[in-house]
């Protein structure tokens, strides 16, 4: 791979040179035949030296390793000339030597036989172990060379890598832009320049007109784009006052709106418009609307498309088969026949089979862009280099995140000590003890919770009386509502009585705790509707009662969250101010925030079989909480003490909506829709035994139809039915994982080895260093010397020829 | 200088909404009779204007973000071209590698192409505030800054050069999208 270069070291020559007794290295010419005499010369120079070896001797033996014998202040100026025009510390400066670096960078990529790929350039650190190098060039090129060379290089790529090439280069906009023309291929230039004469230019300038013209428009365009993006002047206000952390909530709530709005598009078009197109004749009449219905969405909401009671089962729009009773029937011209048990089942299955695969895919992309191999090391370097967050623009804010920059650093110097001296066994009992106290505790309360919901559940359905009244079905949701909002307090004060020496481990258990909580909750909830309300509702529409709960549900959570935001920020902030006289206002509480949002949209999607409209109630619900919760936050909060990584967050916020909450969900889905029996009196599946048997009948249909469409059925059956196919995709699913497993990990193991051998450099270099060094000093002691001598005793100038001639 | 002539502001850059947005704010920087289109782009304008935008006053590294973008002579005034600069360095479109190599610059404090423990030190204290309450004592300046050669000097040479940076700066998912100033 390297050809052997000659270094020819350019140092500056002083006229003590020629004088001096031992041979300086960059005059030596000869090769040392062996290490035998390598070593008695630097024996030799280091008995000369005396002094210095001792010094270097107490240094090294602390580390074994070699290190700079001086620090850089107290070094010769001839030293500290070269020590800046090294390559690595030009790098970062000279235009040259970018262009240079750019240079080679061009010229590995022409010489890979395939394209590379665009993202994948390597960090080449030394720009003087390369074949062509122009740094160390001993005709030392002018710049202007050094910049035709790569214009030369860069017309021979393509026009597409030629652009990716200049926007990664790190120099200014003029010089980018001239070396993006004078690399435009001649050709165009040269058909430019031949059409000189009468029309061809008069061509010419009309088609650069409407170029001209095109390109300011799609500019127009692109800027018109982005001022459209909905909210974007309100993100980057709250960007510019608290950072990114509390930002990733608020795009976090985005996300939902969007995962919402595709479903309620699925639904809408495939189930409620037909529906509402061919309304069914209703049971009886419509009941008169009070206000209630918003809350508790039975009354006047019950027979409308908003619940699955008001399905037809029945196929919509169905020419006629045979004349009932000797009537007329008049076929609609060009109608088709709506399946509309076979609609229903499989939009809401292909709903969540796509919010399924656009989940799985922004968590990986997400995964993919926050995990780096590596990153847990080097947590103090990193803090300090990529914490300031150039977003923020207020002064108070940028104050503010001074102030968590310092108690971070502070943290992280005391974990470090603490780290360096380790607990005592005993104090590391005391510290599990305590660990596990408060981890009981807080499951004890979530077990708690959810007993009392049981509990408290069959208490209503035992009770009759209640059962009657309207507003008594709002008694469960706020129940759960309250206990739901009460335990996450009571887990935080029980989390401040335990010691952590992370702070970000911290956070990370009071999310799981709650997490734990409403996980139970939810259980119990679930249990409670498909286990005792169906066998409970037996002839009435149970399903529609599930939704209706859901739905109040949904609501209730909406206004506790609003009670929350009122007494939770606003009137402490006041009571804080005006009572306690702290300056602080209360802190925007992320982790609570955004597992609220995921237990709003879990009951969504646990809602969504038995209440086609509930994703558009959660949007609205989306929508007003993003307006309320930004009032507040402006006015109330401040942003968290402690600094979240943006990007790890949104990570764990789509894993934790994508693995509880989507997957309990779509579990919730496939009970209900395989082993329940939905009601007999109302919704699409009224005869059938279970929802799925929809599908079944459907596929025997399409059997007794004929042989053409016989590739369904058997897809259906070995595909769909038969558990082995499932079982061999999650068996490859997992090698594959295995798989990446194994390369990430070899992937460390040569990052090792690389970093070893870099640090073997080091040493070579500063071992180099400092024989330079040691070098510089012997002749600017000498040169003192020799002036001092010539002072004292004036030789003859022709002594000092003879000497010089030497 | 050559290109300007007769062309308009979309011909001349890499892209586009940003630049029409910033000729807007730098001309809003200029005195009344330098806001031509011509004029606009041959002005320069001094360090103190620059720094009252709202996007950079509360910034701690503002001085250092103004000098390293300026490229006139006596590095105290920043033209169009410079703004422009510094505005896409800083935008959506720059690639980490890019970022990485002009957040080295705005951190080497002494300008001379290593991270050395004096601007480690002098960016430590931008980080956490001037004040002599707020800054970091002497001895946990000394261990945050051995903490910190520790972990990303590799080749044990005391000081950071630019790639041990963009190594350290690898590891970090955050830096791109904390490294920007949305205009």
């Amino acid at each position: 791979m390297a050809q052997p270069l000659a270094f020819i070291l350019d140092v500056p020559e002083t006229p003590g040179d020629q004088g001096s007794q031992e041979p300086s290295p960059y005059d030596e010419s000869e090769v040392h035949d062996s290490f035998h005499q390598l070593i008695q010369e630097q024996s030799q120079w280091a008995a000369q030296e005396g002094l210095e070896l001792q010094q270097r001797e107490q240094e090294a033996t602390g580390s074994g390793q070699q290190t700079l014998r001086r620090p850089e202040g107290t070094q010769s100026t001839a030293t500290l000339r070269i020590l800046a025009s090294m390559p690595s510390r030009t790098i970062g400066r000279s235009r040259g030597a970018i262009i240079s670096q750019y240079y080679s960078r061009t010229v590995q990529l022409r010489r890979r036989s395939s394209r590379p790929l665009l993202g994948n350039f390597v960090l080449s650190a030394r720009p003087s172990l390369r074949l062509y190098d122009l740094e160390l060039d001993p005709t030392a090129r002018e710049e202007e060379e050094k910049q035709s060379l790569l214009v030369k290089e860069l017309q021979s790529l393509a026009v597409a890598q030629r652009d990716h090439m200049l926007r990664g280069m790190p120099l200014s906009l003029a010089e980018k832009r001239s070396l993006r023309e004078k690399s435009r291929t001649p050709r165009g230039k040269w058909r430019g320049q031949q059409g000189s004469g009468g029309v061809c230019s008069c061509c010419g300038r009309l088609r650069y007109a409407c170029v001209l013209a095109l390109h300011s428009l799609g500019l127009a365009l692109l800027s018109g784009l982005q001022a459209l993006t909905p909210w974007r002047y309100a993100l980057k206000r709250i960007g510019g006052q608290f950072g990114s952390s509390v930002l990733s909530y608020f795009l976090f709530l985005k996300t939902l709106l969007a995962f919402n709005a595709l479903l309620q598009l699925l639904l809408v078009a495939f189930i409620v418009g037909p529906q509402v197109a061919f309304p069914p004749a209703l049971p009886g009449p419509a009941p008169i609307c009070t206000g209630l219905e918003l809350l508790t969405g039975a009354g006047c909401f019950t027979h409308t498309v908003m619940f699955y009671g008001h399905y037809g089962n029945a196929t919509l729009n169905q020419p006629c088969g045979s004349p009932l009773d000797g009537s007329q029937c008049t076929p609609r011209a060009g109608g088709l026949p709506y399946n509309m048990p076979l609609a229903y089942l499989y939009t809401v299955g292909a709903g969540f089979f796509i919010t399924c695969i656009t989940l799985v895919y922004s968590m990986a992309h997400s995964f993919g862009e926050s995990y780096r191999v590596g990153s847990t090391s080097g947590i103090h370097a990193i803090t300090v280099f990529c914490s300031w967050d150039y977003k923020v623009t207020q002064k108070r804010a940028s104050r503010l995140q001074q102030d968590n920059i310092r108690t971070r650093l502070k943290e992280l110097l005391a974990e470090w000590q603490l780290r360096q001296s380790p607990r005592s066994v005993c104090g590391r009992l005391r510290q599990a003890a305590a660990l596990g106290l408060a981890w009981l505790l807080c499951l004890g309360t979530a077990l708690g919770c959810a007993v009392a919901i049981h509990v408290f559940s069959e208490f209503l359905i035992q009770s009759p009386e209640a059962a009657g009244q309207e507003a008594a079905l709002l008694v469960l949701p706020l129940v759960v509502g309250l206990l739901n909002l009460g335990a996450p307090y009571l887990c935080r004060v029980l989390a401040a009585l335990e010691p952590h020496d992370s702070p970000v481990l911290e956070v990370y258990v009071a999310i799981c705790r709650n997490l734990i909580l409403k996980l139970a909750i939810l259980g119990t909830l679930c249990y409670h509707w498909l286990g005792r309300r169906v066998a409970v509702l037996q002839d009435q529409c149970w399903e529609d009662f599930v939704g209706q709960e859901l739905y109040r549900f949904l609501v209730m959570d909406f206004v506790l969250m609003l009670l929350d935001t009122l007494f939770g920020e606003l009137v402490w902030r006041i009571i804080s101010e005006k009572k306690l006289k702290r300056r602080r206002k209360p802190e925007f509480d992320i982790a609570r925030n955004v597992l609220e949002l995921i237990y709003g949209q879990t009951l969504t999607w646990l809602g969504v079989l038995f209440s086609p409209l509930l994703p558009a109630v959660q949007i609205i619900k989306l929508l007003l909480v993003f307006y309320v919760k930004k009032t507040s936050l402006l006015a109330n909060c401040q942003a968290p003490r402690r600094p979240w990584l943006a990007s790890h967050m949104s990570t764990i916020f789509l894993t934790l909506l994508c693995f509880p909450a989507f997957l309990g969900a779509a579990i919730f889905l496939c009970y209900a829709v395989w082993q329940v029996k939905p009601s007999s009196t109302c919704g699409p599946f009224r005869t059938l035994d279970s929802m799925y048997e929809a599908g079944r009948v459907w596929v025997r249909y399409l059997e007794a139809a004929g042989p053409r469409v016989s590739w369904l059925p058997w897809v259906h059956r070995y595909l769909v039915e038969n558990t082995f196919f499932v079982f061999l995709v999650s068996a490859l699913l997992l090698a594959v994982i295995y798989l990446n497993i194994q390369v990430v990990r070899g992937q460390r193991r040569v990052i090792c080895l690389l970093k070893e051998q870099i640090s073997n450099e080091g040493e070579d270099k500063i071992f180099l260093i400092n024989k330079l060094h040691s070098i510089y000093e012997r002749k600017e002691r000498e040169e003192r010397s020799r002036v001092g001598t010539t002072e004292e005793t004036a030789a003859p100038p022709t002594l000092l020829t003879d000497e010089r001639d030497d | 200088k050559g290109g300007f002539e007769g062309k308009p502001i979309a011909e001349n850059t890499d892209s586009s909404p940003l630049s029409t947005r910033a000729h807007r704010r730098f001309c809003e920087l200029l005195p009344q009779e330098q806001r031509s289109v011509e004029q606009s782009l041959l002005a320069q304008v001094p360090f103190e204007q620059i720094l009252s935008l709202p996007e950079l006053k509360a910034n701690p590294f503002k001085e250092r973000i103004c000098r390293v973008f300026s490229t006139s002579p006596t590095r105290d005034s920043l033209s169009f071209e410079d703004f422009l600069d510094l505005l896409s360095v800083f935008s959506d479109t720059a690639t980490p590698d890019i970022k990485s190599h002009y957040a080295f610059r705005i951190f080497d404090f002494d300008d001379d192409g290593t991270l050395n423990r004096e601007d480690l030190s002098r960016l430590v204290n931008c980080l956490t505030g001037e004040g002599e309450d707020t800054r970091l004592s002497a001895s946990e300046m000394k261990q945050l800054i051995d903490n910190i050669l520790e972990e990303s000097d590799i080749d044990r040479d005391g000081t950071i050069n630019l790639s041990e940076f963009q190594h350290v700066i690898s590891r970090s998912p955050d830096f791109a999208s904390s490294f920007k100033i949305v205009l």
